[in-house]
């Protein structure tokens, strides 16, 4: 223990003048090859149809693998799916980070699509009637999909989720 | 050339599997929010400098070195070359690092060891997370097909494991509270814990949400800091310590990466990798936890099958200090410790990596037997 | 299969052009802070000092200094102003443009052993044709006004280093150091 707090006193040594510093900014312009799976993912989201794919098991996963998550062999069967599904876990963001899908309070949410076996990552815009109390979301909420208006094949043309209007008897079945 | 030396090392290897391993020496920095007058080699320079004096070893007789680091967190591409001056690499030494945790690096360093290659070995990880947002920067280890374009920060990820965990009645706002209180009160012992002590249950249930479910008491500390540890095989372990902490067995396991695809409120990665680590064999008394999330420390405890009767991180854990890349490592560190100064005769040691308690290493350390 | 066999197998997807490449820029800001050690080297280089440290152990003098001697592994903390005057250990002609870099192409970049140091700096060598620059040349650096040298402490404080017209330097001054 002597030895460690030995080292501390040569770290504070150390502090003298006041060091510099200065911006440094790191950009990522990479293109990447999407591969088969996630291509036919991505351009399904341009055109408005989100797809999932079966597993050797028979599990619809969403997004889609290229290869099973359990046996690892290739991964051909694409399902169109509804933009409809259930919220499985949500945390409310109530302060917005750079970049994020939405620049106003709103909730991460995994949503299992209908059709879905696996849940998909994604923002869900669900004013709270109230402001900063996220009452609105719950787990087992239904949710659909708002499309962005430009949908270049990227995950971010699904602009979010929002609530799906429902009956109370729908309510009831999540 | 003394025995402990490379050149011994193959004959050790030819005289048959056994090759126990312990670690020998073990030193950390004091963790801090910020270290901006600290190059990353000035920062870790004083913690190789230490184990190397525990030990009475020189740089020249240590026989392999591996570390641990991300570029991501300084912002540079191959920042840890830049650190390798702390070990003296001249005449070129026999040298690896991991862009993960360091108890990754250590895992590389056992296998070193185990199959013969080396009789001793530092190890040592660092990361200083003060010059970027480290919540954001974690954004860039996700799929970069369907997670990274949305910017899902580590707070947030955390947040959505918690309230699965919430909603599948394992816990609550209050106990995950409670575990916070615990770890940073434990941290009151620790000279090198960054946060040390908390206020009580009812006052942190009153702060703000951060990403809710998760109030700043349920999220690490942004840290800097390093860690070190020598490691040695059999009689030279003994040569150098004492009383030497040997580790009985170690491994790792790792899940899929789509949050979507897991059962976020069990670990079973860690399950897997504690029973072939031999976790389940026999009782430990100690338990280093690398949860740098309170939500986590339950998933793992109940992974583990951890009963009261185990000592869950006397250090304080990751809550109360959380150097990224350097946390896991410390874990096993401060396992080492408490066998090394007689306080546990048989611990487990756990580091974590990715989101969500993705990937799990859990390493058994045990006293001498007498 | 590929994409589009795969699309195919969709009806509502058939025959649409598939995606095949995504471009998403990122992009992350830091605060960079190159320590104790080159804040000593960076400040000094401000008031046209060149500061290095050298080795208790090896002795051996390193300019820019990190606070570690490399070969030894351990704290380098005694400061060694070095004399304004070197030698060309080696060099090379760039003919390509570095993004963001404001020097014209073509430049020679070499390394400069000062007097009195055991590691080469990196620096440009201007004031000569290219094709008269070699190894073992005697230059000295030619410095920036001052307040271009203090706006930003960085090395480009030397604008570049130049012949001083002296005789070559003995090959083995600086045979261990190239």
């Amino acid at each position: 223990m002597s030895d460690v707090q030995k080292s501390d006193v040569q770290i504070s040594d150390v502090k003298q003048a006041d060091v510099l510093s200065a911006p440094l900014v790191v950009e990522f312009p990479f293109t990447r090859s999407t591969g088969p799976v996630i291509g036919a993912f991505l351009t399904g989201l341009r055109e408005r149809v989100v797809l999932g794919i079966r597993g050797s098991d028979g599990r619809v996963l969403c997004p889609p693998a290229e290869y099973d998550p359990v046996t690892a062999e290739e991964l051909h069967q694409l399902v169109a799916l509804d933009g409809t599904g259930t919220v499985t876990t949500w945390a409310w963001n109530q302060h917005p980070r750079p970049y994020q899908p939405l620049d106003r309070p709103f909730a991460w949410a995994l949503v299992r699509l209908d059709g879905a076996d696996t849940a998909l990552l994604h923002a869900l815009d669900a004013p709270p009637p109230d402001s900063g109390d996220p009452r609105a979301v719950r787990t087992g909420l239904r949710v659909t999909v708002r499309w962005a208006e430009q949908r270049t094949g990227a995950i971010t043309d699904i602009a979010c989720f929002e609530p799906l209007p429902t009956t109370t008897a729908e309510e009831g079945q999540a | 050339m003394t025995s402990i030396q490379g050149a011994e090392a193959g004959a050790e290897a030819g005289q048959g599997s056994r090759r126990d391993v312990a670690v020998v020496a073990f030193a950390q920095t004091v963790h801090r929010r910020s270290t901006d007058r600290l190059s990353e080699v000035e920062l870790v320079l004083p913690v190789l400098q230490d184990v190397l004096k525990q030990t009475g070893l020189t740089t020249d007789r240590i026989g392999f070195t591996c570390s641990g680091s991300s570029d991501y967190l300084a912002g540079r591409a191959f920042s840890f070359t830049m650190a390798l001056d702390g070990v003296g690499a001249w005449p070129p030494i026999s040298e690896s690092h991991v862009e993960m945790d360091g108890a990754w690096a250590l895992y590389e360093a056992w296998v070193k060891l185990r199959t013969g290659q080396a009789d001793t070995a530092l190890v040592y990880s660092y990361g200083k997370s003060s010059p970027g947002s480290v919540r954001d920067v974690l954004t860039r280890q996700l799929d970069p097909y369907t997670l990274a374009p949305l910017w899902p920060d580590a707070i947030a990820l955390a947040a959505l494991q918690t309230q699965a965990a919430i909603d599948a009645g394992l816990t609550d706002e209050r106990a995950l509270a409670a575990t916070a209180v615990r770890s940073r009160r434990a941290a009151e012992a620790n000279p090198h814990a960054q946060l040390r002590g908390s206020a009580d249950v009812g006052e942190l249930l009153e702060q703000p949400y951060e990403v809710r479910p998760l109030r700043r008491h349920d999220c690490p500390p942004v840290s800097d800091g390093a860690v070190a540890v020598i490691l040695a095989v059999g009689d030279t372990a003994r040569a150098l310590h004492p009383r030497p902490a040997w580790i009985r067995g170690i491994d790792h396991r790792i899940e899929a990466h789509q949050p979507g695809v897991r059962d976020l409120t069990d670990s079973p990665s860690t399950r897997l990798a504690a029973a072939r680590a031999g976790a389940f064999d026999a009782p430990v008394d100690t338990a280093e936890l690398h949860a740098p999330f309170s939500v986590q420390e339950l998933i793992l405890r109940r992974a583990l099958g951890l009963s009261d009767a185990t000592e869950v991180n006397p250090s304080g854990g990751a809550l109360a200090a959380n150097p990224v890349m350097a946390a896991g490592l410390i874990r096993i560190g401060e396992a080492a410790a408490r066998i090394h100064r007689g306080e546990s005769r048989r611990a487990l040691a756990h580091a974590t990596s990715g989101p969500c308690l993705q990937q799990n290493l859990v390493a058994v350390l045990e006293g001498e037997q007498s | 299969m590929n994409a589009a066999e795969l699309l195919a197998t969709v009806p509502a997807l058939a025959g649409a052009e598939p995606v095949t490449r995504v471009t998403i820029p990122a992009r992350l800001d830091y605060t960079y802070s190159p320590g104790s050690a080159q804040t000593r080297f960076l400040k000094a280089l401000t008031e046209q000092r060149l500061l290095g440290e050298r080795c208790p152990s090896c002795t051996r003098v390193y300019i820019p200094a990190r606070g570690v001697c490399p070969t030894c592994g351990i704290v380098t903390n005694e400061q060694i102003e070095l004399p304004h005057i070197g030698t060309v250990t080696t060099f090379c002609i760039v003919n390509i443009a570095a993004k963001g870099l404001d020097v014209e192409v073509p430049y020679c970049y070499a390394y400069v052993l000062l007097d009195g140091a055991h590691v080469g700096l990196h620096a440009r060598i201007g004031g000569i044709p290219h094709d008269q620059v070699h190894v073992g040349q005697r230059v000295e650096p030619v410095w920036r006004e001052p307040a271009a040298r203090s706006d930003q402490p960085s090395l480009a404080a030397i604008s570049h280093f130049r012949p001083t017209g002296d005789p070559d330097a003995d090959p083995e001054s600086y045979r261990r150091w190239m």
